[in-house]
Parts: C-alpha cells; structure tokens; sequence
C-alpha cells in the first residue's frame, strides 16, 4: 500500500447555510489515480476544491474538521496558500489557457514563482509539453496564441502549464467533459503516464473513465462520502446499497 | 399583407433614423472642414499671434492642449485604473461599491462647470496654483476621473473567471494574478475610457476659462514653465475668436483642427491599444 498523501478527517464544508460535505473521512495513496463519482450536486468538485483551497475565492464557506496534505494542515492558519497550490496542481473542466502564447502559458507558473532564466524556462516549457503530451504538435508555434489551438490541445496545454510547476499532486475537475472521445482518450493515457511521478485526483461524471483508469474510487452522495476503496472492486462488488444503485445506472 | 407592411414601415423608419444621424454628422464634419480648412497654413500652426507683426497662429494654443491632455491623464489614469481595481478585485463590501459607482456614474454625467467651480476653489485658491495649465490639468483630471474608474471597471468584470482560477491555481498571488492576467486582459477597455476621457478633455472650454486662464501668448516650451503659465487650449481660443473677436474664419480654423486631432487621437489610441495587447500576449 502506497503512503496516503491527503487525508481527511472528519471534514464539513458550508457555503453559507448549505451544508455541502459531511464528515468526510478519507485517505488517497501517493502515486495513485483516485477518482471521485456521484451526481451532480454530490459534493465530489467541492472536494476536490477543498483540497488546493480554490473554495475560499467565494464568499462565506466556512471548513470545519481536519484536512492534511503529507501530514500538515491544509486549513491552517498559517497555511501559505500559493505554496499549497504550487504543490497541488488543477486542470479545470473547460480548458483555460490563458490568452497568451503557449509559451507564456506554460512559463507563467515559473515565472510567478521567480524562474527568468531563458534558458531554464525553455527547458521548463520543453519539458512540460512533452510529458503532456503536446510538444510535437507546438513545438513550431511556441510564439502563437494558445486560444489558436483546438479544445483538446488547449486542455493538454493546461496540463502542461498544471506540471511546469512542479507539482506533487494534479487535481482533475471533469477535465475532459468538455472534449471530445479522441481527446478525451489521449488525456486518459497522459493521466495513465503521469501517476508514476504525481498522484492524481479526478471528479468524474464518466463512470466507464472511472474504471479505465483510475486505482481507487470514492462515491459522494449528497455531501457524504458512501464507499470509498479499490476501484475494480467496488465496480464488480460495491458493499453499499446505494453505490450499487448509482453505479448500475439506477440514478444519476 | 399586413404583416409584411409592418415590416417595410418598421425598416424605412430605422433605416431613416440612421440616415438622419449620419447626415448631421457628415453635413457638420464637411461644413466644419469646408468654412476651417482654408485658413489652416504652416504659419497658422507655427505662430503665436501677435498684433505688432500683424499674425493670427495658434502654436501656443496647439501646445497648450498637448499639454493638458498628457497632463490629466497622467494625473488620472493611474489613480482612476486603481480605483477600479480596488472596487472589482479587492473590495467586499458591496454597499460600499455600490455606493461610490453610483456617485462616479453620477459624476461623470453633471455639468463641467461645477468642475471649474470645484478647481477654482481647490486648485487655484486653496493650492495656490493660481490660473495656471497646472490648475486647470488637474480639474480635469477629476473631471474624467470617473469616466476612467467606470470604463476600466467595466473591462475588468468581463475578464472570464476561467482566467483568473487558473492563475491562482498555479500558485500566482492576486496581485500578481491581476497585474498578469487580468489587467492585460482588459487593456481594450481602459484605452477605450481614456480615448473618452481625451475626447472629454479635448472638448472642454468651461472648465479651463476658469481654471486655466485665457491666454494666447506664446510660452517656453519646458515642461515646468507651462505648468505655471496660463494660457487657452484650442477650444477656449476658439471661444475668443469667435466671441471676443468675432472673427469667424480663425474660429472655424481651429474647429476643423479639433476635429482632425480627435479623428488622431481615436485612431492613435485603438492602435495603442492593439500594440499594448500584442506586446504583452507576444
């Protein structure tokens, strides 16, 4: 069993008066793909905004329980947010590169963390879009406008600009529900790839992705965390009722 | 039949409405530049005017706005795009917000002579600044101050979410998130607000008759000697001409280089504009 690298204990989220996570209970192992399912609403994207704290750019959430990332407190009082998420990466669920060149946009998380060697940030920006898979096909339009590229090389490019910063942790938001099946096939493989260097958590409508590639699955309903363990079992012989129903496609 | 009749009614009278409006504007640029055009010559633009020699120029008059134009914006771009993004990035309470874009909105939408009212106390008296370009710069300022706050607000909130979550998610601070992101983003918008704010400053005569004075003599060129002189731009030179002088010819002159230097300023600041974008998207 790997070393769990985030762990939540007893974790309640509020936006306002909605309770949106209940006492969450939850380890996810370094160099794993753990995918959290359930319908919409559930509280599976709130969680995993928990995580790199994106939650707090809204007003009036409130965090009670515990959460850390290898060992320390992610909700502490001291906590330095932009260190947290340099650490723990995001891709979002529409791409969003930014209106930049390609360049820039994977150099920008260097650059904001103080990289301005050329040098340095070509090798970072060279590196990033290979392991994500994208390099050969910019790699003759690194000045161009990232808004030029299709939605699915826009995604792969925010997965390089998510690694140019060498995080520990990738959070997935339904990173490929805007994509089509090719694109999203390519970006299944990358996260494939990706696990043996970063530990990767996605939100997932798709329950077949669940299963393609992620080690370990977690199933929120309603804000509470019902089954949580290895993915192939729990597809072939979940222990909850409700899992069953969801995952069988009784509801949804 | 009816139905199609309705139709027809309905388009001739749009299409009558904007060939009404694009008349007037066309009948006023021609009559301005047909009456002003001739009397513009090198001389014109390059002198002052004088009575022992006998010249009418407008030199001092031309310099004097530059002057006014760079001033006040340099006065109130930097403060105006700051206030805007205190009040869209920064600020958490909404009533406040609310309260002070109510009051710039309102601002920007009375009288310019209350301005000069405003400048004449503050600036010239209560700052010693006496009638100077330096005094009637600085109303000015506060005068397109919320055209410029409101404008550059405006731009900033169609900035997309999108952009600024994935800045922050990559580690960036806000600040550096907004200088990075979001103020290029919306450079569009805030050269659209100065080329407001310029068409505003261009445009005033009430403001700088009071604040400013009426001058038409030539002064030096350096910076710090302009600032202290008084001294009429080419809208309140126009107002001498055509007032005090009666003399028409001079007035429709200087009318149709107005008209010119704004058709200069708009073109030169969208071009700004699309460089700025280039510049820092590369």
């Amino acid at each position: 069993m790997a070393e769990t690298i985030l762990s939540a204990r007893n974790l309640d989220f509020y936006y306002g008066e909605t309770h949106a996570l209940k006492d969450i209970c939850l380890d996810i192992p370094e160099h794993n793909i753990t995918a959290l399912i359930g319908p919409s609403g559930c509280g599976k994207s709130t969680f995993l905004r928990t995580i790199n704290r994106m939650n707090d750019l809204i007003e009036g959430v409130r965090v009670t329980g515990s959460l850390t990332y290898r060992g320390a407190e992610i909700y502490a009082p001291d906590r330095d947010v932009t260190e947290l998420r340099k650490n723990i990466g995001m891709v979002f669920q529409k791409p969003n590169p930014f209106p930049m060149s390609i360049y820039d946009n994977v150099a920008y998380g260097p650059r904001t963390h103080g990289i301005r060697a050329k040098a340095k940030l070509d090798d970072i920006v060279e590196r990033s879009l290979r392991d994500a898979a994208i390099w050969d096909e910019v790699k003759d339009r690194l000045k161009k406008n990232a808004l030029g590229l299709s939605g699915g090389q826009q995604q792969r490019l925010c997965i390089a600009r998510a690694l140019a910063v060498k995080p520990d942790v990738l959070l997935m938001d339904e990173s490929t529900s805007a994509l089509d099946p090719i694109s999203t096939s390519r970006i299944e493989d990358l996260a494939m790839e990706l696990k043996k260097d970063y530990t990767i958590v996605i939100v997932t409508h798709n329950m077949q992705q669940a299963v393609r590639i992620s080690d370990r699955t977690a199933f929120f309903l309603l804000g509470e965390l019902i089954e949580f363990g290895d993915t192939e079992k729990m597809f072939s012989q979940p222990e909850d009722r409700r899992t069953e129903d969801y995952i069988t496609g009784r509801f949804g | 039949m009816r139905r199609k009749l309705y139709e027809i009614v309905g388009r001739t009278l749009l299409y009558g409405c904007a060939a009404v409006t694009a008349g007037l504007l066309l009948f006023l640029a021609g009559y301005i530049l047909f009456r002003g055009i001739g009397g513009i010559s090198w001389r014109f633009l390059s002198t002052a005017e004088s009575v022992i020699h006998g010249t009418v120029g407008i030199l001092p008059a031309i310099k004097n706005t530059v002057f006014v134009i760079l001033v006040s914006l340099a006065a109130a771009l930097p403060l105006g795009v700051g206030a805007a993004v205190y009040l869209t990035e920064y600020a958490r309470n909404r009533r406040f917000v609310a309260a002070v874009e109510f009051a710039s909105e309102t601002l920007a939408g009375i009288p310019s002579i209350i301005y000069a009212l405003v400048g004449v106390i503050l600036f010239c008296t209560a700052l010693k600044l006496q009638k100077t370009l330096l005094a009637g710069s600085l109303t000015l300022a506060i005068m397109i101050l919320p055209t410029i706050i409101r404008s550059t607000q405006e731009s900033l909130k169609t900035v997309p979410v999108s952009y600024r979550e994935g800045a922050l998610g990559l580690g960036s601070g806000k600040w550096h998130m907004i200088r990075t992101v979001v103020l290029p983003s919306s450079i569009d918008g805030i050269v659209t607000g100065c080329i407001l704010a310029v068409g505003r400053v261009v445009g005033e005569s009430a403001v700088l008759m009071y604040t400013a004075g009426m001058s038409m003599a030539m002064q030096s060129f350096s910076i710090d000697r302009l600032a202290g002189a008084s001294g009429a731009t080419l809208t309140v030179a126009l107002y001498h001409y055509a007032k005090e002088n009666a003399d028409f010819a001079v007035a429709f002159s200087i009318a149709a280089i107005l008209l010119i230097l704004t058709v200069i300023i708009n073109f030169s600041a969208s071009f700004l504009g699309r460089k700025l974008k280039e510049l820092t998207y590369g």
